[in-house]
């Protein structure tokens, strides 16, 4: 009986969806952008200078909603942290790691955290950026802290990195406004040359200020839910 | 409609099918399964689907990755970035969701002791 009405509430759904979606003709078909995209594209390299148009679209278009989404997401840590702080069973001592994987993961760890901060360093000239980039320093640390017991986060520390992080992006936004363009999140460094490291002015330095919150932020909500206020069990 | 009866195998079929089938298939589980991972994963399917459909709408076939990587690329052969813009906040959101989910499921689990939607008690409202 359950399943008939979710089979019928289903049909109904798709067929909504069907008749919405169908008639919209999408570039795919046409070869043709929509008329946003093409003027991002056309004035992007001489207004921002980013040599990746989706980071600028993302940091400096839509550099607000990016605050917006920064937020979300520390509200989200926020809540899995409060909800699993002190967890009982998962501070109980996973499984007996074996020599292999305790050396394979300290011989990884560097390694990810290097690419991780590639990623987040090049997020205005190639695919990626703070969000990723962040992702892989906390997955880094997260198998670390799976296969040994010897490492100890410092929660202080991580607070302190996340909040430094938040207070420079929004410092970065609030600069602009002194600036004769009088907007948030105004552009005010110099662009540089176009494709190097140092260009498209403020972006690397928010985008960089977003990779460390999003990895600090995820670093402490995995050492939160392994550690209790006063450390990791010892038996268990 | 017609658009896309006429050419049977075309991006708009990829579009439609993967999208549309991860959104209904999702919502399908949402609506009967009685396990809240299940209805998490069903949530998760249906937020892929969504993806999909955002992300393909800025595509053109043919185009390059709207990155200015090399001096002879231009606009015309690029693909839309302002759905890719949006889809990669989306996926941000979606996963801060997830977990927020899972951390609640793990809560109600040790309450109830129970992961089925039924027979948790104190839901009714």
């Amino acid at each position: 009986m359950r399943k008939i009405v979710g089979l019928l509430l289903i049909f109904g759904f798709g067929f909504y969806l069907v008749t919405i979606i169908g008639p919209v003709v999408f570039p795919s078909s046409t070869g043709e952008k929509a008329s946003v995209g093409v003027e991002v594209l056309k004035n992007e390299v001489a207004e921002v200078g980013a040599a990746n148009t989706v980071t600028s679209v993302v940091v400096l278009y839509r550099g607000f909603d990016t605050l917006g989404e920064v937020t979300v997401l520390f509200l989200a840590a926020l809540g899995l942290t409060l909800l699993m702080k002190g967890e009982k069973h998962l501070q109980a001592k996973l499984f007996d790691e074996s020599f292999i994987l305790k050396t394979g993961s300290y011989l990884l760890f560097p390694f990810m955290i290097l690419f991780g901060m590639y990623i987040i360093v090049h997020g205005h000239l190639t695919p990626g950026g703070g969000f990723p980039g962040g992702v892989i320093i906390a997955t880094g640390y997260f198998i670390i802290v799976m296969t040994s017991d010897v490492v100890r986060l410092r929660e202080g520390l991580v607070s302190f990195l996340e909040g430094l992080a938040g207070l420079t992006f929004i410092g970065l936004g609030l600069v602009g406004l002194f600036k004769p363009a009088d907007s948030f999140l105004f552009n005010f460094l110099s662009k540089g040359t176009f494709n190097t490291l140092l260009s498209a002015g403020i972006i690397p330095f928010i985008y960089a200020a977003i990779g460390i919150k999003v990895g600090s932020e995820l670093t402490g909500a995995v050492g939160n839910m392994f550690f209790s206020p006063y450390g990791r069990q010892k038996d268990a | 409609m017609h658009n896309i009866l006429a050419n049977l195998v075309s991006v708009e079929w990829i579009i439609y099918i993967a999208s549309f089938g991860l959104i209904l298939t999702g919502l399908f589980i949402v609506f009967t399964d009685k396990n809240l991972i299940k209805i998490i994963i069903g949530l998760d399917m249906a937020e892929t689907g969504v993806n999909i459909l955002i992300v393909a709408a800025g595509y053109i076939k043919g185009n390059t990755a709207p990155i200015f990587s090399k001096a002879s690329l231009t606009p015309a052969q690029m693909t839309d970035p302002v759905p890719q813009a949006l889809v990669l906040t989306s996926i941000v959101i979606g996963f801060g969701v997830t977990a927020l989910a899972l951390a609640l499921v793990v809560r109600l689990y040790q309450k109830t002791g129970s992961l089925d939607v039924s027979k948790i008690r104190g839901l009714k409202w």
